[in-house]
């Protein structure tokens, strides 16, 4: 198998019809308009569906039309496109509908801009609408992590029968990387699923709902989604652990920022200070085991988002008392450089006197701006 | 001995839930005998509103999907884009299809969606206790216009299915009344028209039924009926507002 050269949108849309994604719905809004653009011609080559709806509303209702007629499914948008999407979401959630979601973040609240941000860390991994539910959360952090992730986001929706949002933002969306591709999935092939509404033909007929009127039936349908999660959690914690072995501070962070830590890592280490990366790939499940475990030895850590603070508190649910946390953000769409963080690396190594001996050659003046 | 009359095969045995004198009731009847005259129960998919016919997946025998308040018409299209060869339907009142989801209406009747909308208009929002709803007629009392609905205060009564005429994928609108005998048989013909359009693939077809909501009217039952030739059919007229199917066509040459 080749590599080919592809932005991250390109990739995204390729990575869904390779997976065997045959119906998109969705609306423009930047920045993720390529991903409508390229599915539009890609899917009318294989065969598929391609709707541009009048709305973010309708787009996520028709994904959950197609979703219960059986077909796989997918939208994506950016932040302000993915609230108005949450109500469905919450239905998809509840009707227990597979589905995959893309939301290519930008600096909010409001309208705000069109740079990429973290800032909806929040509304996705905390179910992001009404009621008690979650969405598996995956946040890619390369092109070919993208491909892959996309690729298993709707096996993963059909296997847990929940909505998968991918997590990116513009920088992902327009970056070109290398992409080897997995071989494409036959939609025919995939296994028949035996709740889908096609008709009662030789069977009984069939209701798809989340409307459950007895306190007690809905508390039950509750309990049996809190197992789901919990099956989630058990099952597909993903993460990366970059250069950690060693390390006295760890940085925790994901997709965009974590590509920055890298850079940043790079440049104390050439310094002798022994920091590593934690980077979480699933969202939800926030990968909290792993981390627990890292942090019984490494007992400095600094979270790093492009927001002003979100994943930030799963760390601390995760780390506990067992190590320091300190936050680094930047919120509304700027993207720091690596020397930006490398400076802050350095402020809270040094302030923790993990460089022993190294203070008195004046390393440790880089304090945080 | 012939049995004249009997319970349509796409109804469940249930008993409504529907107050005395709603008009539900009836139109659950017609669509159901209509499905089982086109011999398509095997085939069709529903989908219902959020209103007071939200429990409609209790008396259909075809499959059911719920939507979100105003979203059906967006989830029937899901569902007949991945499965175009099943007749798809929705079953909206006026507040679901002519207020929260009017966008979704006009586009998917200017995509030319190739499904069939049941718009249930009984002039009030039933489920939530009778406030005012898009059709409203002018001097009609809810809970939420004091004194009856004032234009100049509250707006006038929106003609949805008029709006949806000068839809490009429109092929077949009609409006009906659910309140006499000879109306039923009307209504009947319609939705089978509807349901027709649909299985021969024309494009986006709808049938406006006026019915009525006597508890939320604050009326016995028998006046209800009698408010729509009153009051509502003046606003609302009865009869076909669009027809590119050319079954009428047809039938003329045959005969």
């Amino acid at each position: 198998m080749t590599k080919q050269l592809m932005r991250g949108s390109h990739v995204l849309g390729e990575a869904a019809v390779r997976a065997g994604c045959r119906y998109y719905f969705g609306y423009p809004i930047t920045p993720q308009n390529e991903v409508p653009e390229y599915l539009s011609g890609r899917l009318l080559e294989v065969g598929g569906t391609f709707v541009q709806a009048e709305s973010e509303l309708s787009s996520i209702n028709m994904v959950i039309g197609a979703a219960m007629a059986g077909g796989r499914v997918m939208t994506s948008s950016s932040s302000p496109g993915i609230s108005l999407k949450q109500e469905g979401i919450s239905y998809l959630a509840g009707q227990e509908m597979p589905a995959v979601i893309a939301n290519m973040i930008r600096g909010g609240p409001g309208l705000g801009n069109i740079a990429p941000a973290q800032s909806d860390y929040f509304q996705a991994t905390r179910g992001g609408g009404h009621g008690d539910y979650r969405c598996l959360v995956l946040a890619p952090a390369s092109c070919q992590e993208l491909c892959d992730l996309t690729f298993s986001a709707f096996d993963l929706a059909d296997k847990y029968r929940n909505p998968v949002m991918i997590l990116g933002d513009g920088l992902m969306g327009q970056m070109m990387e290398p992409v080897e591709f997995p071989e494409p999935v036959d939609p025919a092939a995939l296994p028949k699923k035996d709740w889908i509404l096609d008709g009662a033909k030789g069977r009984p007929s069939r209701i798809i709902l989340s409307m459950l009127l007895d306190p007690k039936r809905l508390e039950a349908h509750n309990y049996k989604l809190t197992r789901k999660y919990d099956a989630m959690t058990a099952a597909e914690q993903r993460w990366e652990e970059y250069q950690c072995d060693d390390a006295l501070l760890v940085v925790v962070a994901y997709g965009t920022a974590a590509r920055i830590v890298k850079g940043a890592i790079k440049r104390v280490r050439e310094m002798g200070l022994k920091v590593g990366l934690f980077r979480p790939i699933s969202l939800y499940p926030f990968p909290k085991e792993p981390l627990s475990r890292l942090t019984q030895r490494v007992r400095q850590v600094l979270v790093f988002e492009m927001s002003s603070g979100q994943m930030v508190e799963d760390v601390q649910i995760a780390v506990k008392s067992q190590a320091e946390v300190h936050f680094y953000g930047r919120p509304g769409g700027v993207i720091p450089t690596p020397e930006e963080v490398a400076h802050q690396i350095s402020h809270y190594y040094h302030n923790a006197h993990l460089a022993q001996g190294e203070a008195a050659d004046g390393r440790r003046a880089g304090g945080a701006a | 001995m012939k049995q004249v009359f009997h319970k349509p095969k796409s109804l469940k045995p249930a008993i409504y839930h529907y107050c005395p004198g709603c008009g539900h009731s009836i139109i659950h009847r017609l669509v159901a005998e209509v499905i089982d005259e086109l011999g398509i129960q095997e085939k069709t998919v529903g989908v219902p509103p959020a209103g007071c016919a939200v429990l409609a997946y209790n008396y259909f025998d075809v499959d059911m999907g719920e939507a979100p308040h105003g979203r059906a018409v967006a989830v029937a299209t899901g569902i007949k884009r991945v499965l175009p060869d099943r007749v798809v339907f929705t079953y909206q009142g006026d507040g679901d299809i002519a207020a929260i989801g009017t966008g979704g209406a006009v586009h998917a009747a200017n995509r030319g969606e190739k499904i069939t909308v049941l718009f249930i208009n009984n002039g009030v929002y039933g489920m939530t206790g009778g406030q005012m709803a898009p059709t409203t007629v002018a001097g009609m009392n809810s809970t939420t216009t004091p004194g009856g609905r004032d234009v100049a205060r509250d707006g006038y009564p929106l003609d949805l299915t008029q709006m949806l005429a000068v839809a490009g994928g429109s092929v077949y609108l009609e409006r009906v009344a659910v309140n006499s005998p000879k109306n039923i048989k009307k209504a009947k013909k319609a939705i089978k028209k509807a349901f027709q359009a649909q299985l021969d693939g024309l494009g986006f077809s709808l049938v406006e039924i006026l019915s009525t909501c006597p508890t939320n009217w604050k009326m016995s039952p028998i006046k209800a009926m009698e408010y729509i030739d009153q009051s509502m059919s003046k606003v609302f007229p009865l009869g076909v507002i669009k027809d590119k199917t050319g079954y009428d066509e047809k039938q003329g040459e045959e005969s």
